[in-house]
């Protein structure tokens, strides 16, 4: 096997277009990280280095055949539920939430785990009752979606109960959830909102309040959104130049290497920049609706729909925060956030992207 | 078959798929565009409003405090001043348990009761987030021990900063005035006047006399530093600066020198003293007595202390030279004597007998003269040597209150003098029209004959006494009284005449004469310019507290003191030069000859021949025309 062959061998099972997209997104942490943390090299090291294990996962997952992926669906779910209810039960308290497992060698966060385990034991529920799809099954596929997110809503974890929710709602959606169902389950919530409202406690009722207006809370959580949208609309068309945001720089801005990342890289780069950034993540998320649209199996249909949607719901979610249209809720902004457990789980969700593009297209070959 | 039935339903699956898939893409792409419109509104079509949030987020300005100019004497002796010191303030917002707070820090800095009074006093008159001043002027060893325990006690700082000091407490107190602490009405002012912006960070303002007037002045403009913060309010650099401008240093017209021996030479007495070079309307001398200690109404006055000057019988917080208002009594003599030169209603060479008393036509009540028996024949120079008040009944008779009125009013009788001081108030001079619009009476023939002797309806102040003086010492030329000789950076001003009454010079001339002969024997002031160097121009007067019956004699030893007459002199020296006009006003010091004019004495003495006050020599009585 001569070197070019290698070369070949190795990038076999790589998407260039998606990898590319990737890349670009991956620059612009770098970047951006740098600035956020003051010029200081050390974070932009430790993303190197989340980059580079991210990056080892992705290539590890696209090079594996679909049904190894398949046949890990339900032993990753149970072992998922059970660190869920260990979590529960013995989890390590931080930051007022129970999240962290301490299983001896480190410290482990299974919600991170469920976010592929979760579509991903969907996809294969739904691939094995392909032939005879009736509403028990989705019942119980919502079953498989519901109990893990209540368990990760009692952390209390809201952004990443959310982001579960969400792909699981969309494995539920692409397999065909009848739309009678989604409407009544709308028009449910709907109807009953007023009468949970009514039964809230008064504080239950001022947080929820506050997360739909900022200015209630100037100083808490209000504080972030406010800032936020002070370094996003300072920024201006053009931005204030590359390590030069005030809001960065002079500490106005609170997680700014994490959740708030966005902002840091708006306030230096303008609506110019804002619009770039927006432009990597509709290529790459226009990428995978691609892979979704041409995937051959109903289990990988399923899965690329749901895992392209997630990245989605991730990004706006996050970027929609940070600009004040949503409350916070404690989403990063994928692959451009600081944190390596993160990147780890979307570089393994584009890691499946890839398996589902490159294997199909050698089945057709 | 069965192959066929499959395909055909995994191509409806795909197609299926696919529309939900297709619903989704739609799903995000709306949502991607409103992220995208978010995006736009905040950048730019908000960009103007967050970039001002953002740099109000970093610049913090901070004011710097101009220096206030320093007052100093014609001669630069220094009369208030800024001395850099600590002071302790407290934010009473800031703290939760106020009086264990004060408890705490009256271990480390002494808190006197009179400290504590005050600080009660502007708790109570604070806006909100008003920083107070708990204590003054820390000794050394105080900062010391509080700046080691600063830690203790969030809410209190030490502040170092410049305190106004007036070094002559009492003796310039009616002149300088005090700065103090801004409160709600000046600061409303301000505001009116656009002035906040300047005032952002200053703590005091002129609050009387020449510091009000001067306030834009001696304040100068607050310079600003803009101090780029960070989220914790920690200054990270300095984004610029603009130095501020000193407050102008002002020079007074006023002789410190000569303003101490006139303070002195009135002893016990209340009063007011005014000197004014009459070439150019600078006051030399500014005395209201009693004064107050300025000092005390810089950080707010204690109630105590207060009460004692507002309510003291000899209200020292009036300022009787500006703001005190007397009948003028004979000093008005000189001037009613131009009068009927003027109107030709009288020639010098006129003379009366005066048999000590006058009667109006048709009537027999009589106006007595002050001496008993009369004078015997008296012209015009007579009359005021000797002071004839039956003279005057009939000159004033004459003229008519109207005449009078007119002739007067062109001196400035009756009219404020512009000084630069605030609250000057005008004195009286009455006219028929004047009592019809006051009083809604006619004006009787009897009000007249009183007013000749300025014992009617007229008041002056002590100033303007001052003011007509050194106009008579000009021969009619009048310019108006200043106090400030030069303000720093200005360049100073030629005084220019305010009016010139163009009185004839034999006019002039006579009354000057005559005036001498006061302060010579047989003049009613002789006494007390027994043996003075130079020839000096005067004329005592009495003002009456209260009427005394008809057929009743004063008895000053009857009364009480705060009834008995006022006593005046105005008088300018050298009279064929004069250098300085003056005017006295002892209140109840009784004759104008025994009190007013010994003060001076003393102040001329001082002036023109640079004497320290010395005891005088007394003159024999005999000597003397004992008169006002």
């Amino acid at each position: 096997m001569n070197l070019r062959q290698l070369k070949q061998r190795f990038l076999l099972h790589l998407d260039p277009v998606l990898l590319s997209g990737l890349a670009g997104l991956l620059l612009v942490s770098l970047l951006t990280l740098y600035s956020a943390s003051g010029g200081s090299g050390a974070r932009v090291l430790a993303q190197l280095g989340n980059i580079a294990v991210g990056f080892a996962a992705l290539w590890i997952i696209a090079n594996m055949p679909l049904h190894w992926l398949m046949r890990l669906a339900l032993p990753m779910y149970v072992l998922g539920m059970a660190l869920l209810v260990g979590v529960a039960l013995f989890g390590e308290i931080s930051h007022g939430a129970r999240r962290w497992l301490d299983v001896g060698v480190a410290n482990i966060q299974p919600s991170e785990l469920m976010k592929i385990a979760v579509p991903l034991m969907m996809a294969w529920y739904f691939e094995r009752h392909e032939a005879t799809l009736t509403w028990r099954n989705h019942l119980i596929a919502a079953l498989l979606l519901v109990m893990p997110v209540a368990l990760i809503l009692r952390q209390p974890d809201l952004g990443t109960s959310i982001l579960i929710m969400a792909s699981g709602f969309f494995v539920l959606f692409l397999a065909g959830l009848p739309w009678r169902i989604i409407v009544s389950l709308i028009v449910t919530a709907a109807a009953s909102a007023p009468f949970l409202w009514h039964a809230l406690h008064d504080y239950q009722r001022q947080r929820i309040l506050m997360l739909f207006d900022p200015s209630q809370d100037a100083l808490g959580k209000g504080y972030h959104t406010i800032q936020g949208m002070i370094a996003v609309g300072s920024g201006g068309l053009m931005g204030k130049g590359y390590l030069a945001g005030t809001q960065t720089h002079l500490d106005f801005l609170p997680e700014r290497t994490t959740d708030f990342i966005f902002a840091v890289w708006s306030e230096e780069f303008g609506f110019i920049g804002s619009l770039l950034l927006l432009a990597l993540y509709v290529f790459v998320i226009g990428r995978g609706f691609f892979i979704t649209a041409n995937a051959s199996t109903y289990f990988t249909r399923l899965m690329a729909g749901s895992i392209t949607l997630t990245f989605f719901i991730y990004t706006f979610v996050n970027i929609g925060m940070v600009t004040g249209i949503l409350p916070v809720v404690g989403v990063p902004l994928p692959l451009v956030s600081y944190g390596g457990t993160s990147l780890l789980t979307l570089m393994l969700g584009f890691g499946v992207l890839m398996s589902i593009h490159t294997h199909q297209r050698l089945v057709k070959t | 078959m069965i192959q066929k039935v499959e395909l055909k339903n995994n191509q409806r699956e795909i197609h299926f798929f696919r529309q939900r898939l297709f619903m989704g893409l739609i799903f995000a792409g709306l949502l991607m565009l409103l992220l995208l419109a978010r995006v736009f509104y905040l950048q730019v079509l908000r960009h103007d409003h967050f970039d001002t949030l953002a740099e109000s987020n970093r610049i913090y300005v901070v004011p710097i405090i101009p220096n206030r100019g320093v007052i100093t004497d014609r001669n630069g002796v220094v009369l208030a001043r800024n001395y850099a010191g600590y002071t302790l303030e407290v934010t009473p917002d800031n703290i939760r348990d106020l009086d264990h707070t004060i408890t705490e820090i009256g271990k480390l800095v002494e808190i006197k009761p009179k400290d504590l009074r005050r600080f009660k006093k502007l708790l109570a008159e604070r806006r909100s987030l008003q920083t107070l001043p708990i204590r003054t002027r820390l000794t050394d060893e105080e900062v010391a021990r509080f700046a080691a325990q600063r830690y203790r006690f969030p809410g209190v700082e030490l502040k170092a900063r410049l305190f106004r000091e007036y070094p002559n407490i009492e003796m310039t107190s009616h002149l300088l005035g005090y700065i103090g602490r801004i409160n709600q009405q000046e600061l409303d002012e301000l505001d009116k006047n656009e002035l906040l912006a300047n005032y952002m960070g200053s703590e005091y303002i002129g609050k009387t006399g020449i510091e009000q007037h001067y306030e834009k002045e001696l304040h100068g403009v607050t310079g600003f530093e803009q101090i780029e913060v960070d989220a914790g309010g920690r200054a990270v650099r300095m984004v610029s600066r603009t130095p501020p401008q000193s407050g102008r240093n002002l020079m007074l017209t006023i002789d410190a020198g000569l303003q101490e021996v006139a303070v002195q030479a009135f002893g016990d007495y209340r009063g007011a003293l005014i000197a004014i070079d009459p070439a150019s309307g600078e006051v030399l001398a500014f005395v209201s007595k009693p004064g107050y200690d300025p000092n005390l109404f810089i950080d707010g006055i204690d109630t105590e202390s207060w009460d004692a000057l507002n309510n003291s019988p000899d209200v020292p917080l009036n300022n009787r030279a500006l703001r005190g208002q007397y009948p003028m009594g004979s000093t008005i003599k000189p001037f009613m004597a131009l009068a009927g030169l003027h109107f030709d209603t009288r020639s010098p060479d006129f003379s009366i007998s005066d048999p000590g008393y006058y009667t109006l036509q048709g009537s027999s009540h009589q106006y007595r003269d002050w001496k008993v028996g009369g004078h015997g024949r008296v012209d015009m120079f007579k009359s005021v040597v000797v002071s004839c008040d039956t003279y005057y009944y009939g000159l004033a008779t004459e003229l008519g209150i109207d005449r009078m009125h007119d002739y007067l009013d062109q001196f400035g009788f009756g009219r404020r003098t512009g000084i630069d001081l605030e609250g000057e108030v005008q004195g009286l001079l009455p006219s028929t029209a004047w009592k019809m619009k006051r009083h809604k009476q006619i004006w009787y023939p009897g009000d007249t004959v009183s007013a000749g002797i300025g014992q009617g309806y007229q008041l002056a102040t002590p100033l303007q006494m001052a003011h007509v003086t050194a106009t008579l010492a000009n021969g009619g030329v009048a310019y108006r009284p200043h106090l400030v000789k030069e303000v720093q950076h200005n360049a100073p001003s030629v005084p220019q005449p305010l009016f010139d009454l163009k009185i004839p010079a034999q006019h002039a001339d006579l009354i000057r004469r005559a005036m001498v002969a006061v302060t010579h024997p047989g003049g009613t002031a002789a006494g007390s310019f027994y043996s003075a160097a130079y020839p000096v121009a005067g004329k005592t007067g009495t003002a009456q507290v209260i009427a005394i019956k008809q057929g009743e004699k004063y008895d000053e030893n009857k009364i009480s003191e705060y009834n008995r007459d006022h006593a005046w002199f105005i008088a300018f020296a050298p009279a064929d030069k004069p250098r300085i006009a003056l005017a006295v006003l002892a209140e109840n010091g009784g004759h104008g000859s025994s009190t007013a004019a010994p003060i001076a004495r003393k102040v001329l003495d001082y002036y023109l021949l640079g004497k320290r006050p010395q005891p005088l020599k007394r003159a024999r009585m005999s000597d003397e025309a004992e008169g006002d």
